[in-house]
């Protein structure tokens, strides 16, 4: 009986019959997700360490700062304070024209371009936007986890005769990157959340296929509900792999 | 006698503090030289300053004939020479004694993995913790951290020791295992300089102690005379309060 009133209610048939547009949706998030997810992890290691950067003799003195603190600080900046939505708006209509235009790319013009922008437009900017802002919010942490660590530890490396790289592939950051676990996972469950704006731009994932269905529909609860769930069984997946990271490399931590 | 490290006029300035204002000394090979003095009077930074982890401000640190900060030294290569050992042990905490010790001979020395691992075994049964191979950092006593720090030290084959107050962040009953290793490694004929806080040690150990105040080398001499007769009056001062 209180399945019948539920089922009522509920208009499963509405995604059954969009079955296939929620998976492909889903794939699609799943693989923005990943891909910013790894792009931003590179990309927030290299900023975090310009922002560091630092040098005794001129003129590396001089680059250090010039070229690698500074623009670094500002780019940080800037994606920390603005909002994604915006610079997800930003990227596609403005910056993404600019480089792939069918009249004067810089980088790719003509047919292909034309190509390029109808077929995988969205999905380039909201990438991009997305890895991008991701990047400045890893840069972060990695700058805090890579600080974190005693300078003793420096020392005690470079004592040894470990270059600054050796030293911080060696010893500084496998120290950090455990410390940094946990912001990393929450930054990936943000990140994954966050694709979700994408959608504004056209991109076919999880919530463009809801809005799609709500459309057809004009029923609300089934489609948003439904990815919903899907949301949220992802990011309990990944606070589960995050944990399960976290034990594994908690060896040797003090306790 | 074979001159391995020379000081000449070497300062260090942190902002308005001048912590070394002139420091001229040599160290012949196989010389045990303990730097003793009140806390603030740079002995530490003067150790720094030796392998170029604290930059000079003026003067010269030659070793082995290297100057240690002229901008064009390669200062990996000069470091992987000279031996550290930290008051506070600065274990690597993720990796196992065998990996602390074996790291820096796999990575700067190129040696293979088999003889890196044979060599640290070796040290550890120098140091008398050849049971603790496998252990972490954290579950080892701050003496026996200490000793691996000390193999881990070694394992770079250093020409030259230095100790940054070995034993001051231990408890007292771990003091004495500590020091045994170092008075084996002295009589070995190491070239070693200590800062420290232990007067028996240098007394007995030594073969030159410098005493520093305030940035300046305000006395040395053989232990039996800094100790027993002494000439300044700050030295005077200094060991009635310590001894």
């Amino acid at each position: 009986m209180e399945a019948i009133l539920w089922f009522g209610w509920f208009r499963a048939d509405i995604i059954v019959e969009y079955a296939m547009l929620f998976w492909h949706g889903l794939q699609m998030t799943v693989t923005v997700t990943v891909i910013c997810i790894v792009q931003g992890t590179a990309l927030g290691l290299a900023i975090g360490l310009a922002r560091l950067a630092e040098a005794r003799h001129a003129p590396a003195r001089q680059l250090c700062q010039y070229a690698l603190r500074w623009p670094s600080t500002i780019y940080v900046s800037f994606f920390r304070g603005t909002p994604l939505f915006v610079q997800i708006l930003l990227i596609h209509f403005a910056v993404l024209p600019l480089f792939i235009n069918p009249s004067d790319g810089l980088l790719v013009s003509g047919e292909l371009a034309r190509n390029l922008k109808q077929n995988y437009g969205a999905f380039l900017s909201g990438v991009l936007a997305l890895t991008l802002n991701a990047g400045a919010y890893i840069s972060e942490i990695f700058r805090a986890g890579i600080q974190s660590i005693d300078r003793g530890q420096i020392e005690a490396s470079r004592s040894l005769g470990l270059s600054f790289s050796r030293t911080m592939y060696h010893v500084v950051l496998p120290q950090a990157f455990r410390r940094m676990l946990p912001p990393l996972g929450n930054n990936a469950i943000a990140l994954l959340k966050d694709s979700s704006l994408i959608s504004a731009i056209g991109l076919a994932e999880l919530a463009y296929a809801a809005r799609t269905v709500a459309g057809a529909y004009s029923r609300y609860w089934e489609p948003y509900l439904t990815i919903s769930l899907m949301y949220w069984l992802m990011t309990l997946g990944l606070a589960y792999g995050i944990k399960k990271l976290e034990a594994r490399y908690g060896r040797g931590d003090t306790r | 006698m074979d001159e391995v490290i020379r000081v000449k006029g070497l300062t260090k300035q942190f902002g308005e503090l001048a912590v070394l204002r002139g420091i001229d000394c040599a160290i012949a090979a196989s010389e045990v030289v303990c730097v003793i003095g009140p806390s603030g009077s740079g002995k530490s930074t003067f150790l720094r300053c030796l392998n170029g982890l604290e930059e000079a401000s003026g003067g010269t640190v030659h070793v082995r004939g290297v100057s240690v900060h002229d901008q064009h030294t390669d200062v990996d290569a000069l470091r992987s020479e000279i031996g550290m050992v930290f008051q506070r042990f600065n274990l690597f905490p993720h990796k196992t004694v065998l990996d602390n010790i074996a790291l820096a001979p796999m990575t700067v020395r190129g040696l293979a993995r088999d003889a890196a691992h044979e060599r640290a075994r070796q040290l550890l049964q120098k140091v008398g913790l050849s049971d603790k191979i496998d252990a972490y950092p954290n579950q080892l006593s701050g003496g026996q951290q200490q000793r691996v720090a000390i193999a881990r030290a070694l394992a770079m084959q250093p020409q030259i020791m230095l100790f940054d107050e070995p034993t001051s962040a231990l408890d007292p009953e771990m003091v004495g295992e500590v020091l045994g290793v170092m008075q084996t490694l002295a009589e070995e004929g190491m070239t070693m300089v200590v800062v420290t806080h232990e007067m028996g040690f240098a007394r007995q150990v030594a073969d030159r102690v410098l005493f520093l105040d305030e940035g300046l080398v305000v006395e040395e001499g053989s232990p039996a005379d800094l100790f027993d007769r002494p000439r300044e009056e700050r030295t005077r001062r200094f060991l009635s309060n310590v001894l």
